[in-house]
């Protein structure tokens, strides 16, 4: 009957799933016991994970904003300029601009070119009936628009023979016919655009944002044998547009004409090449790049926030095993073993942080869809982000609260209930 | 007559020395009480006489650093701090001269505490509180916050909360300490009728000989040892 090593009866003790049920219900008393000191304690964990969550969601809505202004093109478009990108310093010659033969040979011999068209430009201030309005004068043909997939919302282009005849017909951009134009329809009247007087026959849907804050639709677009006589008074084509076939790798495409062009420009191999080739594709994922670079730092600054947050929580929860030591004591003394405190306290600080978690989270989306409207990106709501922020807010719950929590459990009952 | 059964608790030889080298304190020198099921004993002495710490060892919330402490014919004196936390939960019940009652927390969920650590379902839970405020009277006041309770209510709450889990034996540390002689006397009746209708043991440390008087057996503490031990005819 006096076996040494004998234990009494054993008592029933809580499964561990019950327990955390239980636990979850304590801490959630405790909680709303504290709602004031919750609140202030879970602030931190608030602002980090709302404003980590509306950067990034902002971001991700700029990104796409990119995207969707490339997709926007319809196909690859390649733009063939004069001069290397790393512009020279004095001393080289000018490279020479191309020449109409140098765009036949571009359609004829490039596989996987659907489009060809020529720019010349220079700028001109454009005179309506009442009001004048700068803006950039592009001489091409109907290729362009084809190339650009750029549609019209009113009106017609120039036909082969205007563009042959080298006529004063023009199409203006929606920027130039919201200053010139605001009320009425701009097709049919007369535009004095520099010195020419001409018709506008057309008017360009809005292309919108064109990156780096240029306006496209700033822009009259007038036959390119007008511009050359009229404007510039050469035969220079300042650009080349070249659409390719979406079928075709836009990088072999460029390739092919480099190659041809470098034959046709008399460049000896070893050479560097006197033109450059923008790739609209390429420039999107530049953009982005950028874009994700920039939510990335803006993310991390964000973040440290979040740590700071953490800390609170730590600090608030040490000073709660302070003040609630008799608390523990009580518990201890019931019967809670010290696993079941430590839960407690721990289960504690990770509801208040996931609670934070989210009320940070649906502060994001409301201020994200606001800001969204207001810088003019689309909103993008992406549920891996708020999920990972989520986690990431019971994360810190856990990391910050294990220290408070295992210091309240290891509380000897005798002191504790002693404790004033 | 030859095999008389263990009584429900017995302490041995039991010595508590706090502190180490010439700073150390001996506060139980061999302490050797038996303690009867259904007893219901008042613990005096004046302070400093060990009466406290052989209530914490009895409790189970200390151990002893020599001799032997039997629970119902069993070895605790050497179990783990866990173990001696279950055992708390199942068999022991705790009342204090401070009422230790959680405030900003209705009557009803002090006395649920013990059942969540037990892992009763809500329901259970419920209906075994509301059970034990119904012994205590206070059944009316299960929605009210101890600070909306007088001395006596809280005390009558925290004997609930003792109660609730069928305990063998409730501990109760001056638990008339804090009242006035009115009071006083409704906790103690409490006490005594709790310990004759449902047969609990009940250990009670005291100043007062007005209440050691409702006890049956009476162990006067002197210098860490049991002085006398006065045991009255049922």
């Amino acid at each position: 009957m006096t076996d040494p090593a004998a234990a009494p009866p054993p008592p029933r003790q809580a499964s561990s799933f019950r327990l955390l049920g239980t636990t979850a219900l304590l801490a959630l008393r405790a909680i709303r016991r504290h709602l004031l000191r919750s609140v202030l304690t879970v602030l931190g964990i608030v602002i980090g994970v709302f404003a980590v969550v509306t950067m990034v969601t902002l971001g991700k809505g700029a990104t796409r904003s990119v995207h969707d202004q490339v997709s926007n093109l319809g196909a690859n478009v390649l733009t063939v300029i004069p001069g290397t990108s790393q512009g020279r310093g004095g001393g080289g010659e000018t490279p020479p601009p191309f020449k109409p033969e140098d765009l036949d040979a571009i359609r004829d011999q490039v596989a996987g070119v659907t489009a060809v068209a020529p720019i010349a430009q220079t700028t001109a201030t454009a005179i309506s009936n009442a009001s004048n309005w700068s803006t950039t004068v592009k001489g091409t043909t109907d290729a362009y628009f084809d190339a650009q997939a750029w549609k019209l919302a009113n009106g017609r282009i120039f036909t082969p023979q205007e563009e042959a005849a080298g006529k004063s017909v023009c199409i203006v951009g929606k920027t130039v016919k919201d200053n010139l134009y605001p009320t009425s329809s701009p097709v049919g009247s007369s535009l004095l655009v520099g010195s020419v007087s001409c018709e506008v026959i057309g008017e360009l849907a809005l292309r919108g944002g064109g990156g780096f804050g240029q306006d496209v639709d700033d822009t009259v677009v007038l036959p390119l044998k007008t511009v050359q006589r009229r404007f510039t008074g050469n035969r220079d084509i300042s650009a080349v547009v070249v659409a390719a076939d979406p079928a075709y790798d836009s990088a072999d495409v460029q390739q092919s004409i480099a190659a041809l062009l470098r034959e046709r420009r008399n460049i000896r191999s070893g050479k560097l090449d006197d033109f450059t080739i923008f790739d609209s594709r390429q420039i999107a994922d530049t953009l982005s790049g950028i874009t994700n670079v920039l939510t990335a730092i803006v993310s991390a600054v964000a973040a440290i926030s979040l740590l700071v947050g953490g800390i609170g929580i730590m600090n608030i929860m040490l000073v709660s095993v302070t003040e609630r030591t008799r608390e523990i004591g009580i518990r201890l003394a019931i019967g809670a073993v010290a696993r079941e405190v430590m839960l407690q306290f721990l289960v504690e600080a990770v509801v208040l942080s996931c609670l934070g978690g989210l009320i940070g989270l649906i502060l994001a989306l409301f201020t994200s869809i606001g800001l969204a409207k207001v810088i003019k990106v689309p909103f993008v709501f992406d549920p891996w982000t708020n999920l990972l922020a989520f986690l990431f807010s019971g994360l810190i719950g856990v990391v910050f609260g294990y220290f408070p929590a295992r210091r309240a459990a290891s509380l000897n009952p005798i002191d504790a209930l002693r404790h004033e | 007559m030859t095999a008389v059964a263990d009584p429900l608790i017995r302490l041995i030889g039991v010595t508590k020395r706090f502190g180490a080298g010439a700073a150390a304190f001996q506060a139980l020198k061999g302490v050797d009480l038996d303690i009867e099921a259904g007893d219901f004993m008042a613990v005096m002495g004046p302070s400093g006489s060990g009466k406290s710490t052989t209530m914490n060892i009895l409790g189970c919330l200390d151990v002893p650093t020599s001799g032997s402490f039997l629970f119902r014919g069993h070895h605790v004196e050497s179990l783990g701090r866990d173990q001696r936390a279950l055992l708390r939960r199942r068999y022991l019940g705790f009342v204090f001269q401070g009422f230790n009652l959680l405030s900003r927390t209705t009557a009803l969920e002090n006395v649920e505490l013990p059942l969540l650590y037990r892992g009763e379902d809500r329901w259970a839970r419920r209906e075994m509180a509301l059970a034990a405020l119904d012994k205590v009277g206070l059944v009316d006041w299960a929605k009210h916050t101890p600070a909306e309770l007088s001395g006596g209510q809280q005390q009558r709450v925290a004997i609930a909360r003792a109660i609730v889990t069928h305990p063998d034996v409730l501990l109760a540390d001056e638990p008339t300490g804090n009242l006035d002689s009115e009071r006083s006397i409704e906790i103690m009746e409490l006490l005594t009728d709790l310990n004759r209708t449902s047969g609990i043991t009940v250990l009670m440390v005291t100043h007062e000989a007005d209440m050691a008087a409702y006890a049956r057996t009476v162990v006067h503490f002197r210098d860490g040892l049991v002085e006398t031990v006065e045991r009255k005819a049922a």
